[in-house]
């Protein structure tokens, strides 16, 4: 099928970008849509043009690394679905496609529909660990008995593949879904109660000293979530930061 | 802006269940909604309530517009091509707009009921201030007595047509701001739960449905009492 594309060129984090207008022919349906975009690319290095910048890597939608605004959707129309998994039969020959990178303050692009996502690293970095005795004795994980309800909904969390998605699609570009997920992965298992107050008031001030926006519980990111996070843990993270709050010392 | 937003529901329950009486036969209501008036704006305990609500809604406005502001810094350079309606409802990303159509509906509402008693020249009830008298009170402690006859006020406002649709409309914008509102608040102070989750939604949305219903069925009772 014939495409018309709409994409987003920007040479540098500091340059002005604007929206570019290409045309691609020859798409299969059975493509992902990160194909047809090398597709384009193979045409653009062919011409002596400079290829579209864009995330990949597994292509097998785990790592988290692709992103890309589609037509309005983070990820694009598909759910539950990173853009490495997205197909080219969702679309329709002729069509129009809009292609941004994700917006927000805090992810600034750095060239064309790449963006620096180390405001998520640094908020991992504020809390999302837990101690662990290495003094010779380790204790095996599975020693510790956990409630199949709590290692559920922690292991739900933890699918969580960090991709900003969340950001990208609120309207706020607030990363409490991201964040809270984070919390909730640690925060529900026994391992994680050590840290589990300054965990979340930590993760908490991080995520608002990046620039993100704040919550208005609009339920965008988790309809566009790859992993289908939900909201539930946005909640939880409140209740833990008006406990932690309350309970903390300092 | 979820506590003082739940607070401001349980004022709206409040000053609903006032208002209803508006809706008894003429003389009835005439009496007893210019007694209520007169005892929400004289006793102590009330006098506390509507300080805390003057306070709320102030808090409510300004801390909702800062960060409203806050979240547009958020993302300084907008998409060229958006589609919320995808994965959100319209009142849930409307938040803001509607609290400045609520903001400007209350100065107006406020002017034409709570300005003029407290400040206004409100007549003062004379079937109350007959009765008053015929009690045997001294004309002088029965004008004290009598309260002010806010009940003609509100019913010569409400049969103005175009005071009507201001306030119907008005209070579309308070059912959809209630509507994202409450269930929000619930989910900003903790409170969800898979397990009460659907019935929290249920209750959320009766609520943003049923007050501002019985809110516009007084004004427009009023109307077409006054058009018959």
């Amino acid at each position: 099928m014939k495409l018309k594309l709409k994409i987003w060129r920007q040479k540098n984090p500091k340059s002005k970008g604007k929206m570019v207008d290409y045309n691609v022919s020859e798409i299969s349906k059975d493509m992902s849509f990160l194909e047809m975009l090398d597709v384009l690319n193979e045409s653009l290095n062919n011409k002596g043009e400079e290829p579209i910048a864009f995330d990949h890597d597994c292509r097998e939608g785990i790592c988290g690394m692709c992103s890309l605004y589609i037509n309005g959707e983070a990820h694009g129309p598909s759910r539950a679905v990173t853009t490495c998994q997205l197909h080219m039969r969702e679309f329709s020959n002729g069509d129009t496609i809009y292609i941004e990178p994700w917006r927000a303050k805090a992810f600034p692009v750095v060239k064309d529909l790449v963006v620096d996502r180390s405001a998520f690293d640094r908020i991992i970095q504020a809390g999302g660990y837990v101690s662990v005795n290495t003094s010779g004795n380790t204790i095996d994980a599975n020693a510790v008995p956990v409630p199949k309800v709590d290692a559920d909904e922690a292991f739900d969390a933890a699918t969580c593949i960090g991709c900003g998605a969340c950001v990208a699609t609120c309207k706020n570009s607030s990363a409490m879904l991201f964040t809270s997920a984070k919390i909730s992965q640690l925060s529900l298992l026994p391992q994680g109660q050590v840290e589990r107050e300054r965990r979340v008031l930590n993760m908490v001030k991080q995520m608002d000293a990046e620039g993100f926006g704040n919550c208005t519980n609009t339920g965008a990111c988790e309809v566009e979530c790859p992993k289908e996070i939900s909201l539930e843990n946005i909640a939880r993270m409140n209740r833990e930061h008006i406990a932690a709050s309350i309970k903390s010392k300092s | 802006m979820s506590i003082t937003g739940l607070f401001l529901c349980l004022f709206l329950i409040g000053h609903l269940l006032g208002n209803l009486q508006l809706l008894l036969p003429a003389e009835k209501a005439q009496l007893s909604f210019n007694e209520y008036a007169k005892f929400m704006t004289t006793f102590p305990l009330v006098k506390l309530l509507s300080y805390l609500t003057y306070f709320s809604i102030l808090f409510h406005a300004v801390d909702g517009i800062l960060l409203t502001i806050q979240n547009r810094k958020a993302r300084p350079v907008k998409y060229a091509y958006n589609k919320p309606s995808a994965n959100s409802s319209w009142a849930s990303r409307n938040m803001a707009l509607l609290g400045f159509i609520l903001l400007f509906f209350l100065v107006i509402h406020m002017k034409s009921f709570w300005y003029e008693m407290h400040f206004g020249n409100v007549p003062i009830d004379k079937q109350a201030f007959s009765e008053l008298l015929s009690k045997g009170l001294s004309t002088e402690k029965a004008l004290e007595e009598a309260p002010k006859d806010l009940y003609t006020i509100t019913s010569k406002a409400f049969e103005n047509i175009f005071y009507v649709l201001f306030y119907v409309i008005s209070l579309a914008a308070i059912s959809l701001h209630l509507f994202h509102g409450l269930s929000s608040a619930f989910k900003s102070i903790g409170l969800s739960n898979p397990k009460y989750n659907t019935a929290l939604k249920i209750f959320a949305v009766s609520f943003s449905l049923v007050v501002p219903i019985l809110f516009i069925s007084i004004p427009i009772t009023i109307y077409i009492r006054s058009i018959l």
